[in-house]
């Protein structure tokens, strides 16, 4: 057979890790904080990574999204993959929502501004009209252009952050707790929101949170993370009929279910 | 339910005079606590932060405070002179906030800091104080009591500062504790352990507990009674264990837009606010 000049697309995962491992500092100082972490996401899923404090899910994100250089491992984006430091091409497709609306963007950036400027990194043509349908999109009307920071909510502040990532038309959003800061009806506002523009742009996320309910919200399939290791695999429906195999997991769940005295009694710690 | 409540409030109202208006936080509400666990729960700005400050008269000028009644066992906490009031603060109704790397002091060691919210309020000698500090931060699940005694807060986790701060409020023995948000900056399963010791402070020392929370399901789990707030009022009261057959639609609607483990839905619901629910009448929530 004659070889083809144009190698086809693998119908491989869309993103992958494989033994994913991050240490920060050395000698004795040395925290290993992610552990021979494997996992694949699929294209159009939301795969959840959840975990306490500390379980180094937030630290996996930030591997993938270029922003912690310090891994080892193999870490892949449509088969191909990545080094420690990221081209353009690379944020043009994966972007990244963070916890805190408050921190993320420019206080004295206006709307507009933050919004152009990746488009304008990346030299994308008519910045005007993409930032006036990305605001649209992320339900804000043309009147917060050129709005500061401090005058919008905390809601509002996470849609410019999502609007900020749509600018360039991403592939793949990670989004690191992104409704942890907000009041449970603002969350419901932003997860309905994330819901639709992935079904909008056939986009995949990543998402990592602490709340489990959440994760069965949004997730296909979720990895339950503790001190720096994947802990098991599950796919929501397996969550819901509370199907876990690991006891981690099971606390983790009956604790997330409220208040239970024998629980609390019952609790072991892990670390 | 107790026969006579520690804290009764009538009509309170904190107000914040700017140069062009009149912020009102809370507007007129009228609650007790008993020897129970109440929950007030709302949203931010809901006012359930400074219902909580205008208790211990904690809110600062320009804030100001009024208050038909705001009675404390006896004692009138809206007339009190300074000076009695440092006598009922942290001795007899503690105060435990949000997060305990804002709250305990970076640069001394969490044992003298648990001993001197100890020796403010009593005479005892250093060592019935250690003693008694060592007692507390093992009251509260710390394994090693020894050790913390001897560290600086930057070298525990959060859930340990924040069990720290609780032992220093408990340590006095109080009759009344007002906890805000206690357990938000907590891991899930720490936060089990947190709840479980105030639990048992309010079912073994017949403490009362107002705990400050946005969290829905955590007070309907924990709680006795439940107060939700809106725009400074409060809009329902009921028994906890009743929040989920809530009537109020500000209620109704918070419920409906938390995401479940156990219930799948394609889009959660979306509260949508009436203007008529800020003009509503603060419903009483005292225990008769």
């Amino acid at each position: 057979m004659p070889a083809s000049t144009e190698a086809p697309v693998p119908a491989g995962p869309k993103v992958a890790a494989a033994q994913l491992d991050v240490v920060f500092g050395r000698g004795a100082a040395a925290v290993h904080a992610v552990r021979d972490v494997s996992f694949q996401v699929e294209q159009g899923e939301t795969f959840g990574l959840v975990g306490e404090s500390g379980s180094g899910k937030s630290t996996v994100l930030r591997a993938l999204s270029g922003l912690n250089p310090g891994w080892t491992g193999r870490l892949e984006v449509d088969g191909r993959a990545l080094g420690p430091k990221r081209g353009k091409a690379f944020f043009k497709q994966v972007q990244m929502v963070f916890q805190d609306p408050y921190g993320s963007i420019h206080p004295r950036h206006t709307v507009d501004r933050v919004l152009s400027e990746p488009a304008d990194i990346h030299g994308l043509p008519d910045v005007e009209g993409r930032m006036l349908r990305t605001l649209a999109e992320v339900g804000l009307g043309p009147e917060f252009r050129f709005r500061y920071p401090h005058q919008l909510s905390g809601g509002q502040r996470q849609r410019v952050a999502i609007a900020r990532c749509l600018m360039l038309e991403p592939e793949i959003l990670l989004l690191d707790e992104p409704t942890s800061a907000l009041d449970v009806s603002v969350q419901a506002e932003i997860l309905n929101l994330l819901k639709r523009l992935k079904a909008e742009h056939a986009l995949t996320f990543i998402l990592v949170s602490h709340d489990l309910a959440v994760i069965a919200h949004m997730c296909e399939r979720l990895a339950v993370m503790n001190n720096g290791r994947i802990v098991e695999e599950l796919s929501v429906d397996q969550l819901r009929r509370h199907e876990t195999r690991q006891a981690y997991s099971r606390q983790l769940l009956r604790a997330s279910e409220g208040y239970d005295r024998d629980a609390a009694r019952e609790q072991i710690t892990y670390d | 339910m107790a026969e006579t409540p520690l804290l009764s409030v009538e009509d309170l109202h904190v107000r914040f005079h700017t140069r062009t208006r009149v912020v009102e936080a809370v507007r007129g509400i009228s609650f007790q606590v008993g020897r129970e666990k109440v929950g007030i729960v709302g949203e931010s700005g809901s006012g359930k932060t400074m219902t909580g400050r205008a208790v211990l008269r904690l809110v600062r000028p320009p804030g100001q405070v009024t208050a038909r009644r705001l009675d404390f066992l006896g004692t009138d906490l809206l007339t009190a002179e300074e000076k009695a009031l440092r006598a009922i603060r942290g001795d007899r109704i503690s105060m435990v906030m949000q997060d305990p790397k804002f709250s305990l002091n970076p640069v001394m060691k969490v044992g003298r800091q648990i001993a001197e919210a100890y020796r403010v309020h009593s005479r005892a000698s250093a060592a019935e104080t250690r003693d008694k500090a060592l007692k507390m931060l093992e009251a509260v699940r710390i394994r090693d009591p020894e050790r913390v005694y001897e560290a600086y807060p930057h070298e525990v986790s959060g859930g340990m500062g924040q069990r720290i701060m609780i032992a220093m409020m408990m340590i006095p023995d109080p009759e009344l504790m007002i906890a805000d948000e206690p357990t938000s900056a907590l891991d899930v399963t720490v936060q089990m352990q947190v709840l479980a010791i105030l639990d048992d402070l309010v079912t073994q020392r017949g403490m009362g507990l107002m705990f400050i929370s946005h969290d829905l399901n955590l007070v309907a789990s924990f709680c006795d009674r439940v107060i939700i707030m809106y725009a400074g009022r409060i809009v329902e009261t009921c028994r906890a264990s009743e929040l989920a057959q809530a009537r109020h639609p500000y209620t109704r609607g918070l419920l409906a837009s938390l995401p479940r483990v156990d219930q799948p839905r394609d889009a959660l619901a979306v509260l949508q606010r009436e203007a008529a629910w800020r003009d509503e009448e603060s419903v009483d929530a005292r225990i008769d």
